[in-house]
């Protein structure tokens, strides 16, 4: 039903621009000197017919669920889980409910069923009574010749505008819903003890609804939530990551503007951001599979004993998955580098390797170090190699054989199964993801600022 | 003086410079005289950038690039695989188009050439060759009190007189500028032209231009190229009084070009 309303939406857009554009040409007949081009009365009235009765028909699709389901509950003011029973009343109505049938159940489906008749019903008049009006009154003004290019962009205007609204506060609803969960979590948690506590074990604080915890529990709990190993660990790990990353990117960038011929590079670089491109799961079971071991057997064999599950697996291929960005960008910088500085180094007898060294990467390095910072900020946010690779213990350890866990993959613990939305355990999820987040947007402000002013200087 | 003037400094022979397949200069021939001053003028596209990087083996960065022929200095050929370029350009400097100092302070613009020759043994001596070099390019008053503030802070004709001085601080015989002063203001340009012409009573300098008057204030020989072949060359005086050829004589009354 839903499906064929848009489409005899859509379809009377289509018609009406042709309808618009022929009568707008019927104008021209009649020796009127028209406002705009034609095609524009064919897309002003096609607007005009589309858009108001799209938006009803979205806002109503919104929100026609949740008003079918207050009326209904209306009328059942004994029912006690009522969330429950609508379900219930939903399944039963859609023939596919196998619990027992109470009275009420029927009661409600057969309740159900007339409310979503006047509600099918009544969305069809009002949409269509919306499309005629629109339709004539846009219409009206095509008769009227009016300025039908200049509303077409003020039309495109809005539209656009509203689309980077939707952008902008679906980003704000988050932000902001992470910063109230925070809040609940700290406080039933001291922020300091999250902040500087060294021992996580968030498993302590179960399933439990906060409402219901102790005094003497939240007592015991304070200690639980101490994200210092979390935060060692990811640092630790995004530090073995750019160890591997930060060279091995920089001089494949290097090579790839300064020595590689034309060939090369048109065939190479894309081959490099294809590693890129790479699913970061493929990374992650690669590092747990094969490095991991590998790494075990090579520490056996040297007597040293190496986790399965070590920082050091995961930080190598996190490296990997990330020196593309960093060559990619850095090799984009040095280009950007005018051919005229190097140039001007050779000029006074310099040699290739000189005049990198000396001119072409100091005149880089801002840029350079802004992709390296958008390359820790990716590695910080990284969660499907740690998760695979580095474990699950929240050791505080500087051992790379040893097993660390991170931010990410301890959100991903405490989210994964059934949860209680308001233990502290959960809303530990949110306070993470908030200092995670904050930590990623410091660096990812510094990077693009770094970049950005580097770019002003030479354009 | 006459005689001093008229030594052969460097020798163009039967040259040809191809781009990948398209030939950009055609079997030129020319003599630079020592310690004076040649303009080689032409339309844009002639040749005269790409024959001017030829002095310096400054082709040689461009991978399709490829140069035939020989170019003597002081009798020696440059063109050959063990020519050292390192030397060769330490003995050719060159200026540019557009001012290109490099993203360093102006000391650091000056001292960077010695530094890479290993020409001071301290830094007192690198204080000294940056103050002559600055000097001789007429820039050390202005400069003096800011010498750490970064060079492209200085306005377009002081970095390009900074771009001489870097030029100079590796002590060259020869100067190679290529339209050096298209970028700059009529002041500017003057200064410039003045410092050429101080500067030639110790240094050979090649100038491609595209002012006929410039040509005429600072030059003493000029050579006219048109579509990569060399149409004329002769003393300035002759070349903008009397051509021979009549392309020349349509080029300099601006009749093309
Ligand atoms: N890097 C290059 N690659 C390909 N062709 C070039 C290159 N540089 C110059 N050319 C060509 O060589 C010819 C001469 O150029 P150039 O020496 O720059 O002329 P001028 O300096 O007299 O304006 C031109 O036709 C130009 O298109
Ligand atoms: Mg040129």
């Amino acid at each position: 039903m839903n499906s064929l309303i848009a489409g005899v939406i859509l379809i009377l857009c289509l018609s009406s621009y042709f309808f618009g554009r022929s009568e707008a040409r019927k104008l021209v007949t009649q020796n009127i000197k028209l406002k705009a081009l034609p095609a524009y009365y064919g897309y002003y009235l096609s607007l005009w017919c589309g858009l108001p009765a799209l938006i009803i028909f979205g806002c109503w699709s919104l929100f026609e669920p949740t008003i079918i389901k207050v009326l209904i509950l209306n009328n059942f003011p004994q029912i006690e889980s009522k969330d429950l029973f609508y379900e219930q009343t939903l399944s039963f109505f859609n023939g596919n409910f196998s619990g027992e049938i109470t009275n009420e159940i029927k009661a409600a489906s057969i309740k159900y069923s007339s409310i979503n008749i006047i509600a099918q019903n009544s969305k069809i008049v009002i949409i269509a009574a919306a499309l005629i009006g629109s339709l004539t009154f846009a219409y009206r003004k095509i008769q009227k010749n009016n300025k039908a290019r200049d509303d077409v962009e003020i039309i495109l205007k809005v539209l656009l505008f509203t689309s980077s609204l939707v952008a902008i506060l679906t980003t704000v609803g988050i932000i902001v819903s992470l910063l109230f969960e925070s809040l609940k979590f700290f406080s039933t948690i001291n922020i300091f003890e999250f902040i500087f506590g060294t021992s996580w074990s968030p498993q302590r604080a179960f399933v439990r609804d906060a409402s219901a915890i102790t005094p003497e529990e939240l007592l015991e709990l304070q200690d639980a939530f101490g994200s210092v190993p979390l935060f060692a660990g990811t640092a630790f790990i995004a530090l073995i990551a750019m160890c591997v990353a930060v060279p091995i990117g920089l001089f494949s960038g290097i090579y790839l503007a300064e020595y590689a011929s034309t060939k090369v590079r048109k065939y190479s670089k894309p081959i490099i951001e294809i590693l890129a491109g790479i699913p970061t799961v493929v990374y992650g079971f690669f590092a747990a599979l094969t490095v991991g071991p590998f790494f075990r057997t090579l520490g056996e064999s040297l007597g040293l004993t190496v986790s399965s599950e070590s920082a050091l697996a995961a930080g190598l291929i996190m490296g990997v998955m990330i020196i593309p960005y960093i060559s990619s960008l850095s090799d984009d910088v040095i280009n950007s580098v005018p051919q005229s500085l190097r140039e001007g180094s050779y000029a006074v007898g310099a040699t290739k390797s000189e005049t990198i060294k000396k001119v072409v990467i100091p005149a880089a390095l801002p840029g350079i170090i802004g992709s390296i910072l958008l390359a820790v900020s990716r590695a910080i946010g990284e969660t499907m190699i740690v998760v695979m690779a580095a474990g699950l213990a929240a050791n505080l350890t500087i051992n790379p054989l040893e097993s660390t866990t991170t931010i990410t993959t301890q959100i991903v613990m405490i989210l994964v199964g059934d949860q209680e939305f308001d233990s502290p355990k959960t809303q530990a999820a949110f306070a993470l993801g908030l200092t995670l987040f904050i930590a990623t947007l410091i660096l990812n402000y510094i990077a693009l600022r770094v970049v950005k002013k580097y770019r002003e200087k030479y354009d | 003086m006459e005689l001093n003037n008229s030594k052969i400094k460097i020798k163009a022979k039967n040259l040809n410079v191809f781009y990948g397949k398209k030939q950009a200069l055609f079997d030129i021939n020319l003599d630079i005289n020592q310690k004076e001053v040649t303009a080689l003028i032409g339309p844009s596209g002639c040749g005269k950038s790409t024959f001017i990087r030829c002095i310096n083996r400054m082709n040689d960065v461009i991978d399709i690039c490829k140069v035939e022929g020989s170019v003597e200095i002081d009798g020696a050929e440059i063109n050959e695989k063990n020519v050292d370029v390192v030397t060769l350009r330490e003995k050719v400097g060159m200026v540019f188009q557009k001012p290109n100092p490099f993203p360093k302070s102006i000391y650091d613009n000056i001292a960077y050439g010695p530094i890479i020759h290993g020409a001071a043994e301290n830094k007192n001596q690198m204080d000294n060759i940056v103050e002559t070099s600055l000097k001789k390019a007429a820039l050390w008053d202005e400069v003096k009190d800011r010498l750490n503030e970064p060079g492209t802070s200085l306005s377009g004709g002081q970095q390009q007189r900074l771009c001489i001085a870097r030029a100079l601080s590796v002590n060259p015989e020869v100067i190679l500028m290529d339209e050096p002063c298209s970028a700059l203001d009529p002041i500017a340009t003057a200064k410039i032209e003045e410092l050429i012409d101080d500067l030639k009573k110790s240094y050979t300098i090649v100038i491609v231009t595209h002012s006929m008057a410039q040509a005429v204030r600072v030059s003493q020989k000029t050579g006219f190229f048109h579509l990569g072949k060399i149409i004329e060359v002769d003393s300035t005086e002759k070349i903008f009084k009397n051509p021979a050829n009549k392309m020349t004589q349509d080029y300099i009354t601006g009749r093309f070009g």
